[in-house]
């Protein structure tokens, strides 16, 4: 039978270490609604959208209650909409009423954001899809709850460089429309080398085309949790430490297969996976900057942080994976710097430079994340930032996201404020010399020798 | 039988578990079993009780029971016993 201090382990997890449920993401297929009429294609989606997640907030809610676990975002996922829309969008602005249309569902449905307004263009773009492309500065300034999301390459395709020329125009372009929030757009904008089709977390969050018809996938957190039991091992050797991260990556893992499974459940829509990630926000505490500290570090940044952050991932993955029946989705342990405050505190101790941090992606779950950067970056040097980390994914067969704010109006030294779970960030400098030429020139990057498996 | 977890953390004082108690018998739930500790005057108990004899929903005895632990001057939660489970039991 449960005892006493097992139940007081869990209620401290919860209560004082932020330990919680990042997200109850919803997958919809949209493949249902294609039809070459624009008008009822919106309509179409807005009817499946309204119903397939008619319950997710309610149910979400009541999970918290029951079992007193705070589930912090429900969000829902669709299918790219560079698919959906193709047939009945004849130019960008008919794929903003899409833009429009989901944001309307998912106002009416209650969650906080709505993933899928994407385009799979790893190996090429249709006519279609570089139209959404296209329309992403207006979508994302004209919609509230809509995130939008590209992917450029994959270690089996090599890298679209037409797209990742494009995406370094687009994010210039989302940054001015939305000038006026310090650039927030781009906030709900992310690029992905070999993107998950079962991503709860946004803004990468998209219902893959091999998906079933409606899904529950789960983003579990916890960087406090594991911040505190380390602070128990200080000193400690490696085995050590890796065995007290894996042991609490799997308590922390299990709450999500469990709120994942009756979530399922009271919806009755399958389970897809759980997503073992150890999420930061901007709370105090909640920092995966934090635990590179308590492993050793003076700062995020220092020498030693990526063999720290390796160790970390890899113990959270392990630690995670015999503790759900599925994972899935981005799985390790994520570095935004706006969402972290032991990240921001790095960057302006000077510790943390964008270099430093793209050597991190090669050993994270994910990429360069939250970044703000001079609102005078050329788009060609924002290309060349993301085809660099769109290469660390193609030639390691892992995910890589780019997700950069250039901050119109302001410079290295201000900083930008989003609010809210996605915090603040200093802005960082850029390195200035120009990779124009490289950007400009035609056509993809083939996919590396060590695809060819067959 | 689904099992449910009473935690009741707070300031040590006269009738803690009689007003729990007395609440619980009231909406026909039954305990199973009750621990407590006090650590440096803060009382520390958790009971695990059946609630399948209640009529009441259980957010609405949730809602109660942190009620009565606030006239008290304690927190009382009210958690399903799976989440414990899920986290202690391989």
């Amino acid at each position: 039978m449960i005892n006493i201090f097992e139940v007081n382990e869990t209620n401290e997890m919860i209560e004082k270490e932020n330990l919680d449920v990042r997200t109850i993401t919803l997958g919809i297929s949209l493949i249902d609604c294609i039809t070459d009429d624009l008008e009822k294609l919106t309509c179409n989606i807005y009817e499946k959208i309204t119903t397939t997640a008619r319950d997710l907030v309610a149910v979400g809610k009541d999970i918290e209650k029951e079992f007193g676990i705070p589930i912090v975002n429900k969000r829902i996922s669709v299918t790219p909409i560079g698919l959906i829309g193709a047939s009945a969008c004849k130019s960008p602005d008919d794929f903003v009423r899409i833009a429009k249309t989901l944001d309307e569902a998912a106002a009416k449905v209650g969650v906080n954001f709505i993933g899928g307004y994407s385009a799979l263009v790893a190996k090429g773009m249709t006519k279609a899809e570089e139209m959404l492309i296209r329309s992403i500065p207006k979508a994302l300034s004209s919609t509230r709850l809509v995130c939008s999301s590209v992917n450029l390459g994959s270690t089996r395709t090599g890298i679209n460089m037409d797209a990742v020329r494009l995406m370094g125009q687009i994010i210039c372009d989302t940054a001015e429309a939305t000038k006026e929030s310090d650039s927030l757009g781009c906030a709900k904008l992310v690029v992905f080398c070999n993107a998950p089709d079962d991503n709860p977390f946004m803004a990468g969050a998209f219902h893959g085309v091999t998906e079933a018809d409606a899904i529950i996938n789960v983003g579990v957190s916890g960087p406090g949790v594991v911040n505190t039991v380390l602070k128990k091992v200080r000193g400690e050797s490696f085995e050590v430490l890796c065995e007290t991260i894996k042991k609490t990556a799997f308590k922390v893992t299990r709450v999500g297969q469990l709120v994942a499974g009756e979530a399922s459940k009271r919806l009755n829509i399958p389970f897809g996976i759980v997503d073992l990630s150890l999420a930061p926000t901007p709370a105090i505490g909640d920092s995966v900057a934090d635990i590179l500290c308590e492993i050793g570090l003076e700062h995020a940044g220092a020498p030693g942080t990526t063999a720290a952050l390796a160790l970390l991932n890899d113990q959270v993955k392990k630690g995670g994976v015999m503790a759900s029946s599925y994972v899935g989705g981005l799985s390790g342990a994520f570095i935004p710097v706006s969402e972290d405050q032991g990240m921001i505190d790095a960057v302006e101790a000077g510790s943390l430079t964008l270099e430093k941090l793209e050597a991190m992606t090669c050993v994270c779950s994910v990429g360069l994340d939250m970044i703000a950067i001079p609102g005078d970056t050329s788009a060609s040097t924002i290309s060349g930032i993301i085809a660099d980390e769109m290469a660390i994914g193609m030639v390691n067969q892992k995910t890589t996201a780019v997700r950069l704010i250039p901050v119109i109006g302001k410079g290295v030294g201000e900083k930008a404020e989003f609010g809210g779970l996605l915090g603040y960030a200093p802005i960082m400098p850029v390195n200035r010399y120009s990779c124009e030429d490289f950007i400009n020139r035609k056509g993809r990057i083939p996919a590396p020798i060590h695809s060819f498996k067959n | 039988m689904k099992k449910t977890i009473i935690t009741v953390v707070g300031k040590d004082t006269v009738g803690i578990i009689a007003k729990v108690c007395t609440y619980l018998a009231n909406n026909r739930i039954n305990i199973l079993d009750i621990s407590q500790t006090i650590v440096q005057d803060y009382f520390n108990m958790m009971m695990i009780v059946d609630m399948n004899d209640s009529s009441k929903p259980f957010g609405d005895v949730s809602d109660e029971l942190a009620q009565i632990g606030e006239e008290i001057g304690v927190v009382v939660r009210c958690q399903r016993e799976d989440i414990f489970k899920s986290m202690h039991r391989v």
